[in-house]
């Protein structure tokens, strides 16, 4: 396996809300590694618990939610039990977030010079004066027309794509180590969306920056992975190298989602494959495996076990979540041994 | 192209929403939401107009329904403009066209059951008995794939692409001609826009149904479209066939759009490609002469003082220097 | 934001209008004639008549309306059928211990008010916050004759530390000292609704504010809890308190009537009290004129801080 050290390693991850109806489990036993530079894309469908991994990472909860069990190693901190104080000179520092929503996402009250600021003069102790430089060069750095005039501007006056290359700057100011980013472009036009893509990858190759992208776009992931982990009712059920992903895919839920996309640069087929049903409910998990009541290829074993992660014989760091591929497994590899 | 009597035509169709400033508010701009814009439906036919934000297709959509009151121009249905109809007259003609919006959260009133919000346009329009209606209800419901005990519930009880069915089924009840839909599967996750799609094809084949499908997914928009409208800060760019659109565009937008689309397929992620700068202008200050001109990477100086008009061939473009069937090259996988 | 102004000021004048004419109407509804008050036990209704006459009050009410309104523009509010002072005199008197009262509430309402409401939304769901929300719906629900006597009752009577009325103590000129312990008890009871009411403000926006995805963004940063809450909730927060501002000074005017009477406090409250047992129909039009002013007043400037706090407003 690879000898390269992870920079993240997430182990087990199980997360916790509490609710008026009870505990649900939002993010199950999810595992996986990121070498430093590497980006890797969460996809799935809402509620598949991607992007409460992500805020898990972050130890950005709501309230009512808590890792239950499970390790995020971070250049060897456990973030899990980490103290607040501590994760607080991480966060915006060595790991950095970019969320969906450029609109709401950035605070409509405190110009861009304000918020970019913010992170510079907390991480890295620059004065004011210094601070201002640096995020007008960020700015500069990001795309951003105008940059002198555009410091002194409130969010509201700024387009969808400048603002999420706002937020980006904002990302991007200490140097981080792993950049986190939410849906970056799913509420940007395609045109606009293209860019932002262009320019995150850009900027990942130039500053060597680890990703961990989340989305649900299957086109998004073509686009930006190297790695990709496919997130179904709160588990990974299928992870592999992008190349491998989509040319091979394992898993039904994979194969079936794969189908469901329509494609552009290819003749169109009469219809498109969709997967009956929909995602079950975090209140009420089937049993065994999480997809077995809208699988084609469900057994009787589907609807008992519960399948682990497992990796695929002769395959470089391919591992899957389903019992079709129990046999062609090494025999006894378990989540833990595949990441170890 | 089809030589039937178009079921719908649009002629220099215009919304303008005015800017109003001052002491007495008076009038000192308008936002020009739909610009000139014309094209025709043909029956059993599915005309996708896509676009991104701003460039007017939901407006366009809402106009056909009389939802906007157009500032110039006509809709021709059936021969009538109803573009000019009176309120009482519209409403009766309302039953041919129908819409099917794009949040099946907030389209579906929360207090009401499924049936009755099924059965409540076939009472108002065709006065029919609450039994009758009803009755009518259950077989539409199962038409669009949920089960009759749907009926009873309350549209919260649904999961978003079950929603999406319903109000499918609520715009099929009046048996309409003419089916709107502006962004029908833009709020719904992937594997259930499928199905939604699909669903969308079927009730086609089977009610020979007509459709205005709007959205700014090009995935979408290929898939269940015959013909294409691409629109721009309000005008129409090109139409033409969804083959010829996807293989042999003719307007560099179409091109840079087809570009910016992310396909699914990591072999294509090094494509050569045109990634255009820039943001896309206000409507309540559009550029002079060709609207696409800030951002076109093959603009010249007449682009930037004359309007391009819609060439009258089979493949209307309005641009001043189209690109040429041959010099499409897009990769196939 | 000039000719935003401009087009209020300007509606602002049919408004004024309007509302002084329907107040002008409804005080010449009311049973009696201020005429009675000229009156002895030996009065003829042939006086009757003459002292109508003299006050002008036998004209149709439109006339005597439209009378009062020209002398209006000449800054003329006519003299009090009372004690033929005028009227402008009399208001100009009463109007600094009123201001002095209400301006002083507010502020005290709002020192308490806002600390709290942050409190409250950051321990949401917690005892603090329940105590907090109880003991607010409480300072809205009492009112303010009730708070003002058994507050005279228990400090003034009971207790001795401060006095159950008044400006100042008379024959003792009333020094600084003098005056705050006058004013202690009367805006004790102004300043309890108004500081409860908007401690649930505060706490409601507060909690949407912190609900927001930039209090997240400014998670992610690594910003502490309270730059969090001071620099990015509160301010946000503020926007939607702002716009409850001018709605609380009319709520405060209503007040001021009740607790002037209480505490005999010589403001335009007490005036008002005054004037409509004596059926002074010119002092209360100067009154409900300055009220109506004062209320147009508090709307707009709600507007202008509106288009300060928030940087997305602007007017035009």
């Amino acid at each position: 396996m690879t000898t390269t050290p992870a920079l993240l390693q997430v182990g087990n991850l199980k997360t916790e809300f509490r609710t008026d109806q009870g505990t649900v489990t939002a993010v199950d036993e999810v595992s996986f590694r990121l070498a430093a530079g590497e980006t890797l894309c969460l996809v799935g469908e809402s509620g598949s618990g991607k992007s409460v991994t992500a805020l898990s990472i972050m130890g950005l909860l709501a309230d009512n939610g808590r890792v239950a069990h499970g390790s995020i190693l971070f250049e060897d901190q456990d973030l899990v039990t980490l103290p607040e104080r501590q994760l607080r000179g991480i966060r915006g520092n060595s790991i950095a977030m970019i969320f969906q929503e450029p609109m709401t996402s950035l605070n409509p009250v405190l110009t861009i010079g304000d918020q970019l600021s913010e992170t510079v003069i907390l991480h890295l102790g620059l004065s004011r004066a210094q601070a201002r430089e640096r995020v007008i060069e960020l700015l500069a750095k990001v795309g951003i027309p105008r940059p002198e005039e555009i410091v002194d501007d409130y969010p509201h006056r700024l387009s969808g794509g400048m603002r999420q290359r706002a937020m980006i700057a904002m990302a991007l100011s200490c140097a981080p180590k792993l950049i986190i980013a939410d849906e970056p472009t799913t509420a940007l036009d395609v045109t606009i969306q293209a860019q932002i893509l262009k320019l995150i990858r850009d900027l990942s190759a130039e500053t060597g920056t680890a990703m961990i992208l989340i989305t649900h776009d299957l086109g998004v992931v073509a686009e930006m992975a190297d790695r990709v982990a496919v997130m179904y009712a709160g588990q990974v059920v299928e992870e592999a190298d992008v190349f491998t992903l989509f040319d091979e895919p394992k898993h039904p839920y994979t194969i079936a989602l794969m189908r469901s996309v329509p494609h552009i640069s290819t003749p169109a087929g009469d219809r498109l494959a969709s997967i009956s049903g929909s995602v079950p409910s975090l209140l009420q998990m089937p049993t065994g495996c999480r997809f077995h009541e809208r699988c084609p290829h469900a057994m009787d074993r589907c609807r008992d076990d519960r399948p682990e992660l497992l990796q695929l014989s002769g395959q470089n760091r391919h591992t899957v979540r389903c019992w079709l591929y129990d046999d062609a497994a090494q025999p006894g590899t378990t989540d833990a041994k595949v990441l170890a | 192209m089809t030589t039937t009597e178009p079921l719908l035509q649009v002629r220099n169709l215009k919304k303008y929403y005015p800017i109003r400033k001052g002491v007495i508010a008076r009038t000192v701009g308008q936002v020009r939401a739909v610009d000139d814009v014309s094209f025709d439906v043909h029956p059993g036919e599915t005309l996708g107009i896509v676009g991104e934000s701003g460039c007017g297709k939901s407006t366009t959509g809402r106009a056909i329904l009389r939802l906007e009151t157009p500032t110039a121009g006509s809709v021709i249905f059936e021969g009538t403009d109803i573009a000019t109809l009176s309120a009482g007259t519209m409403r009766r003609r309302r039953t041919d066209l129908q819409m099917v919006f794009q949040d099946p959260y907030s389209s579906l009133n929360p207090q009401i059951r499924i049936g009755d919000l099924l059965a409540e346009p076939l009472i108002a329009h065709h006065r029919l008995k609450r039994a009758a209606a009803q009755a009518r209800a259950a077989e539409i419901i199962q038409v669009v794939g949920l089960p009759r005990l749907y009926l009873n519930r309350y549209p919260h009880e649904l999961s978003g692409g079950q929603r999406q069915r319903v109000g499918i089924a609520r715009a099929l009840m009046l048996e309409p001609k003419l089916i709107v839909c502006d962004e029908p599967v833009s709020a719904l996750d992937v594997s259930i826009q499928a199905q939604v799609l699909n669903l969308l094809k079927d009730l086609q084949g089977e009610f020979g149904l007509t459709y205005v499908f709007i959205s700014h997914g090009l995935g979408a928009i290929k898939y269940i479209s015959d013909r294409i409208v691409v629109m721009y800060l309000g005008k129409v760019m090109e139409v033409a066939t969804t083959q010829e659109i996807f293989t042999a565009p003719r307007h560099p937008y179409t091109e840079i759009l087809l570009d910016a689309y992310p396909e699914a397929n990591p072999h294509l992620r090094d494509r050569p490609r045109i990634i255009v700068e820039g943001d896309v202008p206000s409507p309540a200050k559009p550029p002079a002469g060709c609207v696409f001109h800030t951002r076109c990477p093959s603009a010249q100086a007449i682009c930037t003082t004359e309007i391009p008009r819609l060439s009258t061939d089979a493949h209307p473009v309005a641009c001043h220097f189209p690109l040429l069937a041959s010099k499409n090259g897009k990769v196939e996988s | 934001m000039g000719s935003y102004l401009i087009r209020r000021l300007l509606i602002g004048i049919p408004v004024l209008i309007g509302v002084t004419l329907i107040n002008f109407l409804i005080i010449n509804l009311a049973p009696g004639s201020p005429a009675d008050l000229y009156l002895t036990p030996t009065s003829t209704s042939a006086d009757v008549v003459r002292v109508e006459a003299e006050l002008g009050l036998d004209q149709p009410i439109f006339v005597q309306y439209f009378h009062w309104l020209v002398r209006l523009f000449h800054g003329d509010l006519g003299v009090s059928f009372q004690n033929r002072a005028p009227v402008t005199e009399l208001l100009a008197e009463r109007l600094g211990p009123t201001l002095l009262l209400m301006g002083t509430s507010l502020v005290v309402a709002y020192l308490i008010a806002v600390p709290i409401g942050i409190l409250a939304a950051r321990k949401k769901n917690s005892p603090t916050d329940y105590t907090v929300v109880g003991a607010a719906f409480l300072g809205i629900s009492v009112p303010h004759f009730f708070l003002g006597l058994v507050l005279i009752y228990v400090f003034a009577l009971e207790l001795g530390w401060l006095p159950t009325g008044n400006m100042i103590t008379l024959g003792r000129g009333g020094g600084f000292a003098d005056r705050v312990n006058h004013l202690i008890l009367p805006v004790a009871v102004l300043a309890t609704a108004t500081a409860a009411n908007m401690t649930r403000y505060v706490r409601s926006s507060m909690i949407d504010a912190f609900g927001q995805d930039y209090i997240r963004t400014a998670k992610a940063k690594g910003l502490g809890l309270s730059t969090i809450t001071n620099k990015h909730a509160l301010r946000n927060a503020l926007i939607p308190v702002v716009t409850v501002i001018g709605i609380d000074l009319s709520a405060l005017i209503g007040g001021a009537i009740v607790t002037e009477q209480i505490f005999q406090w010589p403001g335009i409250g007490l005036l008002t009290i005054q004037s409509i047992g004596a059926r002074d129909y010119s002092v209360l039009m100067g009154i409900n004129l300055i009220a109506a002013v004062a209320v147009f007043g508090a709307n707009l400037l709600t507007d202008i801080a509106y288009a300060v706090v928030d940087p997305r407003v602007a007017y035009a």
